[in-house]
This record gives C-alpha cells, structure tokens and sequence, in this order.
C-alpha cells in the first residue's frame, strides 16, 4: 500500500513483430510513481518511450504489445490485470488524456456537443439533457466564449488551440484522478502553448487533479512541473525536481537537451544552435551498455560495456563531494 | 446550391459530347443497315436507294446528326430500323428488367460485403482476413460470362434447381404494373389467380443472373469496406475513442463505420450506375430481356437510331447517378456543408 495516485515498478513493453523472432524492447525497467494533485514532466525526444508508457497506462497499445510489471497501480489498484469491461471504466474515467494534434484527435465527422456527451454518458450516469448541461459548463471552464454555439461545431470549424481547450473540456468531463497531457501543445502555435499550459495548470490546482505532462520542451516543464523525469531510448536517464535538474543536469543527455535551448547557454553571436549529434536509435538497433553512449561527448570504454544501473539516488541538497580513500 | 446547379449544367456539354461520338463512331463500323434489312443477295437498287432515303440515310452525315440532334432535343429519339417500335418505347419496355436484376445482385452484394469487409479489418492478418481477401480476388478476376455458365452448369443442368433463362415461367401471364416482377407478381389480382407460384417462379430466375452479376461488384465492396475501415481505424481519433472509454462496439459502428462509409457509398453508386444500364455479359447469357442485352442487339443489327438513342439514354443516367453521389456524400461529409 502507498499513498501515491499512481506507482509504477520496473514496466517493461514489448512489441511482437513479423520480422524479428524476439519482440522489440520498447520500455526497460521503467519506475516512477505520482502523488495526488502532482504534475510531473516526462521530456525525451521522438522515440523515448514517453508516448508508449502512456497508451500502456491506458490500456490501449493494441494487441502487438506486450506490456510487464513488477506493479502498476492506480490507487493501489492493479491496472494490467484489469478486464477490458473494468479498463473501459478507467480509461476517460480516471485517467485521461489528451493528444498532440487536437484536429485528427478529435473525430471530423462528430459535432463537439456528440463527442462530449457521449464521453460523459459512458461514465457517469446522468441523462443526456444533463450531460449537455455539463458540456456548457465545461466549455465555459476551459475558456471558451459562447458554449452554446460550439456546441452545434464540427472539428474543423475550430481553430487548434479551441479544438486543443475542447480535447480538455473532454478529457476533464469525468474528473478523472489523473491526466496524461502527451505533447498538449506540440501542434500549436506559439502563442496559444502557453494558454493552453496554464489552462491545465489551473484545472490541475482546482480539481487537485495529477498530471503527466510529456513534452519535447524543458522550458515548458520548467515553469509548469515541479518534478521531471527524462527518458532516453525506452529508459529512465535522470529523474528529479525541475528546478534541480534545469539548474544542474547530471546525465550528458539532459545536459545536452538543456544546452540546445536557443538562450540556454551564451554562445558569440551567428553560431549555430548546440544539438546532440545523431538521433534516437531504433528499436531493433540499441547499443550494449549505455544508451546514450554512441551520441555522448564524454563517452568512455566502460559505457559501452553491460547494462547501466540507476547509480545512486539520494535524498539531500548537498550531496558529499569527497570521495572515501 | 450553386454547386449542384453547376453540376446540373455540365451535363449539356457532356451529352452534346456523347452523342456526337457515338454517333460517328458507329457509322464507322463496316456494314450496312439497309443492307442488314434488305438482305444481301439478289438486292434490287432501286428499292435499296429508296429504303436507304426513306430512313433519311442517304443525307449527308452533318445534316442526319443536325436531324437527330434536333428531334432528340424535342424529346423524340426516333424509330428503331428493325422494328419501327420508337427507341423510347423499347427503351422502357426492357429498363424494368436490367433495374430489378441490378438493384438484387447489388443489395445482396451490398449487404454481404459490407459486414464482410467490417469483419476482416478488425480481425486484421488472421486467418479469416486472409481467406477473405484471396477469395474476392478470385471473384473479382472472374470473368462473367464462364461464371454464368457454370452456374448455370451447375445449379440448371446437373441439380436442376433453377431455370435456364428469362425472368419468369413463360405460363404465367403477369399484368405489368411496375415492370419489376417481383413486385407485380405480388398484386392482388395475380395472387388470387396463381397463389404465390408466380412469385417465387420470378425469384427462382433470378437467382442466377443476380449472383453472376453481383460477384464481382460483391468482390469490390468487402475489399473496399476492409480497406477504408482499416483507413479510419487507424485515425487518430480512434485513439481519442479508446482514451474516452466509448465500448469497442460503439467506435466501430459510430466512430470508424460512418466515416468508413462514405468511399464505400462513393463506390456502390457509380457500381450501381453502371450496372442498371445493362450488364451485357450477364443479360446475353441468361438472356435476360435488359438493356445491356437490346444495345449488343441493335448493333449486331447495325440499328443505328436504338444505337444513338439508347446511349444517349444510359449517359443521361449514368450522369445523373454521378450527381446523386455528389449529393449523398453532401450529407454525410459535413465538410462539404461548408
């Protein structure tokens, strides 16, 4: 028994494919856990793992994967062992989530009142003249002007940061305990990111709400996250409170991450941003020993050996610099 | 409305088109009409000059198109050469036939391949898909005229269980009400007459040609369905109908098949287009009294006005039929209501 919303101990997601006899090792030992009301920032690039350990925790990886866990509970409840009928009532529920592109995640052929309502009559057991109510409400409450109008809209009529804050008024319609937020601004423009950041940050403090909020961007974990953790090809690389980690990143990839920030470091005027040389391996191509070790500028012989454990976790502000002779 | 009234008024050129074509083309082709009527042997010039004046063919061939464009204009078709029945007459007289074999071996097609194609896009790569697929490739490189006839081989000659040819036992005499003998079989008048004898003597013949005939647009429709259905459920917002809870019964039908359907429906129209202006192959080997089999008539009879006119008639139908798609798919795709 924990305290923690969600708990999760050494996840590990396979994908059974056609051409490799061995299914691809997607996730490795992953393990994080998530307080009540908590936001915690999950920054990685394209092919990190990051989006699948999502989809896992809501039960739709489709029938290729193969997901495994030591423990992976929702209010200490079991969620892997869990039936399609009693998955249906948690995802949406009390876990939800909202997608990069709010234009192809929201059906084109569906009007926004249809696919609100139909969210909340398949949780909550109220008739559909009070459902609509909700929808209004709710529509309100994620910001958007004249509900009643938008209702009566298709998808396509919505500009991306409306369609983005009806996603949102969607995924909140059931207070569910916990959000996943994969990339919420990714699509959109610049301008509207930081609207839509806030928004959830609002709606997470008033409904004491958890969030997982997954993001390419530090910057963005940095103002909105207390807690972040980075993942680097299906691994957990550094874990930590943000302001920590921005400040003092000890993996040579989150460094790396943090320095090809435009204005993260000073560099003489017209040269080129700093970038981590290569790009995510693919699956069927990790390397042995560390992940990260063909990209990383510290590279040494011992990182290309064995498995890499999570070396040293403590709890203190001033860790000891010496070392005991 | 614009749009639909642009549509309405792209069918002017496009029939002008059609007619001017058809019209040179089959008097491109060798052989006579005047000659087909007269016979070849022991042909009196002079009556063969004033047979071939009195079907205003010794005009010239400007002047004969200016003549027909002009009556078809005024609604008039002409008269057939061979039987000197107006084209419109026999026109209408055989489109009953061709619209009830059609509208059966597309609904059973229809309704066959589209739970069919549903089925095997969810149950993508098993054993059923698979199966599936290789068997409508086979039904949809059949070729008819060899799949009419062993159907007939089969279930006529060596089980005896449905007739040859025609639509109906030649004993029956049904008043014509609709033309479509599966509805005039039911009048009261006839089924106090005959029981309902008539009737199942109307379903046992057609059987064979619907089935002949809806095998392949049959083939089309499960590949079609699988395909858009596999298409849509891909889409991202599929993943949103999982995320939200909805019942997998429900995305299907709801979320995946409305959006499915509108290439499938797309699809059906224009296979329905094409197969209610006579399905030739299937028409001539079940001798079907249709369309498809009165336009190979009147050309092997080199009956140039049944040609002229009967063409006419069936783009006119396949144009409107066209129309017809652009408006249902106004209804089912709200972006067009844009």
């Amino acid at each position: 028994m924990s305290n923690n919303l969600l708990e999760i101990k050494d996840l590990n997601i396979f994908f059974k494919s056609d051409k490799n006899p061995d299914p691809i090792h997607a996730v490795r030992d992953l393990s994080f856990s998530l307080k009540q009301g908590e936001m915690l920032g999950v920054v990685g690039e394209s092919g990190s793992g990051k989006s699948i350990t999502n989809l896992a925790l809501m039960g739709i990886l489709g029938d290729s994967a193969i997901v495994r866990a030591e423990q992976c509970s929702l209010n200490n409840r079991e969620l892997l062992n869990l039936k399609e009928h009693e998955w249906q009532k948690v995802r949406g529920g009390e876990i939800s989530m909202i997608f990069q592109d709010p234009m192809t995640a929201l059906n084109p052929f569906l009007t926004v009142e249809y696919q609100i309502v139909e969210t909340i009559l398949a949780h909550l057991n109220i008739s559909k003249g009070e459902a609509k109510n909700k929808a209004i409400e709710l529509l309100l409450q994620v910001g958007i002007t004249s509900p009643k109008d938008r209702l009566k809209s298709y998808p396509f009529e919505l500009s991306g940061g409306m369609a983005q804050r009806v996603m949102i008024a969607m995924a909140i319609s059931t207070s569910p305990k916990l959000l996943i937020a994969d990339e919420p601004t990714t699509a959109l423009d610049v301008t509207i990111q930081k609207q839509i950041l806030t928004l959830i940050k609002s709606l997470q403090e008033k409904n004491n709400m958890s969030v997982i909020l997954v993001t390419h961007d530090l910057g963005v974990v940095s103002e909105f996250s207390e807690r972040v953790q980075v993942m680097y090809a299906g691994e957990l690389v550094e874990t930590g409170r943000t302001s920590e980690i921005i400040k003092n990143p000890k993996h040579p990839y989150t460094f790396g991450l943090l320095s090809s920030r435009p204005g993260a470091v000073t560099r003489p005027a017209k040269t080129p941003l700093a970038s981590i040389p290569g790009i995510v391996p693919a699956f069927h191509q990790r390397p042995a020993g560390c992940q990260f070790n063909p990209r990383c500028i510290h590279v040494l012989e011992d990182c290309k050996l064995g498995k890499i454990p999570i070396e040293h976790f403590v709890r203190c502000l001033h860790p000891m610099k010496e070392t005991i002779v | 409305m614009k749009f639909f009234l642009k549509k309405f008024l792209d069918l002017i050129p496009t029939l002008l088109g059609i007619s001017l074509i058809c019209f040179f083309m089959i008097r491109l082709i060798p052989g006579d009409p005047v000659l087909n009527l007269v016979g070849e042997r022991g042909v009196d010039p002079t009556r063969y000059l004033e047979m071939k004046k009195s079907l205003g063919l010794d005009l010239p061939i400007i002047e004969q198109f200016w003549h027909f464009l002009k009556a078809a204009l005024q609604g008039n078709l002409g008269t057939s050469i061979v039987s000197n029945n107006s084209v419109w007459a026999e026109f209408m007289e055989r489109f009953p036939a061709t619209v009830e074999l059609g509208m059966v071996g597309l609904f059973f097609a229809t309704l066959i391949g589209i739970p069919l194609g549903i089925y095997a896009a969810i149950k993508r790569n098993s054993f059923f898909d698979y199966f599936l697929m290789s068997t409508s490739l086979v039904g949809y490189s059949m070729p008819i005229f060899w799949w009419g006839l062993i159907l007939i081989l089969i279930f006529s000659v060596k089980l005896g269980l449905t007739p040859v040819s025609g639509r109906i036992d030649l004993t029956f005499d049904i008043p014509l009400f609709s033309g479509l003998y599966l509805i005039d079989t039911l009048q009261v008048s006839v089924i106090k007459a005959e029981g309902f004898k008539p009737f199942w003597s109307a379903i046992s013949h057609l059987i064979l040609p619907a089935t002949a005939l809806g095998t392949i647009p049959l083939a089309v429709i499960a590949r079609m369905t699988r395909s858009s259905m596999l298409e849509v459920l891909g889409e991202d917002y599929i993943r949103t109908a999982r995320a939200k809870g909805i019942k997998k019964s429900r995305i299907i039908s709801i979320h995946a098949l409305r959006n499915a359907l509108i290439p499938i429906v797309t699809t059906l129209a224009l296979l329905f287009g094409s197969i209610i202006t006579g399905a030739i192959l299937t028409e001539t080997i079940f001798s079907w009294p249709g369309i498809g089999k009165w336009i190979v008539q009147s050309i092997t009879a080199r009956d140039y006005p049944v040609i002229q006119g009967g063409v006419l008639i069936i783009s006119f139908i396949i144009i409107m039929t066209n129309i017809f798609v652009d408006i249902i798919y106004y209804f089912l795709n709200p972006k067009m209501r844009n």
